[in-house]
């Protein structure tokens, strides 16, 4: 049986150091590829990048958000990137208050793959890019749906996954992956109304719920201290070993115990 | 006066004309449970993967129409309803919108993990246990359940509803 070790501080004493672990950059390249080189020139000429390089094969352009959709026009009408593959938002609220909007291009004849960066701050909008692919439609809804970005121009702004009397928006790094009350007893306030969560009761269904001072169901049974012992009692020590037990050839009595016979 | 013979018919017998012979007695009970037993017909509720395995619970391998299951795709004409997958939020209030349209008396069988306890969705957009919007008489575990599973829950349905007397109204069923 394994030893006991004092498990009473171990949340304060984090044993586990890389928990926050933070994924390594992706190295940026600079653009060398000829087409890319090309196409950069051409845009760079038309209008101002702020920065642009090699991710992973793929050119990177990071622009100012109030031309977003003049750009995609652009490189969709001139430069041949007719494919919006995909868009949408990722939140840096915690760290510089901005929202970083990508919108990933496709060039079938040139067989290139080429992204669109900016960033706004939040509550601002952006232009939506709707008119120039028919695919962004979609794609914005979801982004104002999960983020709450508001687009300027879209032909038809409303949720698109979560219902419309929906409160908060899930994407967003502050929102609870549970969800916020609201969330919890949305089904049971559109149904039965607000005074029949008191008939309900709170939700008891935590799957990972792991009480610490319950010995009687949880981790400590039969290990460390008796059954449904209070939870900071000390770990019952062992004079009497199992003497009459058949012994395997590398079983070591001295090392092991045993805590309860009826066991 | 009519003349009866009460060995072998030799002529017609007329039914309803000579005191009901022969006779087999049985309590409306037993009838009507019989009947009701024995042609629970399901609203298909397939939400997720359970319904795949619902699907081929009602398909020609297990058969289910030999239990007088058969899928119907209205409340207004079913008796059970298998909620077979993940219940979202935005859902909820059409379940429940359903689970009120089928008529009297009508049992819920909740399928799977997912309709269960609300699975491995412990998220906010997920209904954790459908018995939150309606109540259920069978949980069914498993994920997904296979056919057979599905098949003993039937069985026990059927069970439970032979047990009832029919002249007792439903009672309002809690839910949890």
């Amino acid at each position: 049986m394994r030893p006991y070790r004092p498990k009473k501080n171990v949340q304060a004493k984090p044993y586990y150091t890389d928990r926050f672990w933070v994924a390594p950059q992706i190295p940026k390249e600079s653009v060398e590829d000829e087409i890319f080189k090309k196409d950069l020139e051409e845009l760079k000429s038309a209008f101002e990048i702020k920065e642009a390089y090699i991710q992973r094969g793929q050119l990177v352009v990071i622009i100012e958000p109030n031309i977003n959709k003049e750009v995609l026009k652009h490189l969709k009408e001139e430069l041949d990137y007719e494919i919006l593959s995909e868009m949408s938002a990722i939140d840096y609220l915690a760290q510089s208050g901005e929202f970083e909007i990508f919108y990933q291009l496709l060039s079938l004849g040139k067989k290139r793959r080429l992204r669109v960066k900016c960033r706004i701050k939040e509550g601002e909008v952006i232009e939506s890019v709707e008119s120039v692919f028919r695919s962004a439609d979609w794609s914005e809804r979801e982004m104002y749906d999960m983020f709450g970005i508001k687009i300027n121009n879209h032909p038809y702004l409303k949720r698109i996954l979560m219902p419309e009397d929906w409160i908060g928006h899930p994407l967003r790094k502050t929102y609870p992956l549970h969800g916020d009350e609201a969330a919890q007893w949305y089904e049971v306030d559109k149904i039965f109304g607000k005074e029949y969560r008191d008939v309900i009761g709170p939700e008891q269904r935590d799957p990972a719920y792991i009480s610490t001072t319950d010995t009687c169901n949880f981790a400590r049974i039969y290990h460390e201290v008796p059954r449904c012992a209070p939870p900071d009692s000390e770990p019952i020590r062992v004079e009497k070993f199992n003497d009459d037990a058949p012994l395997v050839e590398t079983f070591d009595l001295k090392k092991s115990k045993i805590v309860d016979r009826t066991r | 006066m009519e003349e009866r013979s009460f060995g072998m018919a030799q002529h017609q017998v007329n039914y309803a004309a000579s005191a009901g012979l022969p006779v087999a007695l049985t309590t409306v009970d037993k009838l009507v449970n019989w009947g009701r037993s024995n042609s629970l017909w399901v609203l298909t509720y397939g939400l997720a993967c359970c319904a795949i395995e619902m699907m081929a619970s009602g398909a020609s391998r297990y058969d289910f129409d030999r239990f007088g299951v058969i899928f119907r795709a209205s409340p207004r004409q079913s008796d059970v309803m298998i909620v077979a997958g993940t219940l979202t939020k935005k859902h909820a209030e059409f379940i429940r919108r359903l689970y009120d349209q089928m008529a009297e008396p009508k049992w819920v069988i909740s399928m799977g993990s997912c309709a269960n306890t609300g699975g491995m969705f412990n998220t906010y957009a997920t209904v954790q246990g459908v018995d939150r919007v309606i109540p259920v008489d069978i949980y069914l575990p498993g994920c997904a359940p296979r056919p057979e599973t599905l098949q003993y829950a039937v069985l026990l349905l059927q069970k439970h509803i032979r047990k009832r007397s029919i002249f007792q109204k439903q009672k309002p069923k809690r839910l949890v």
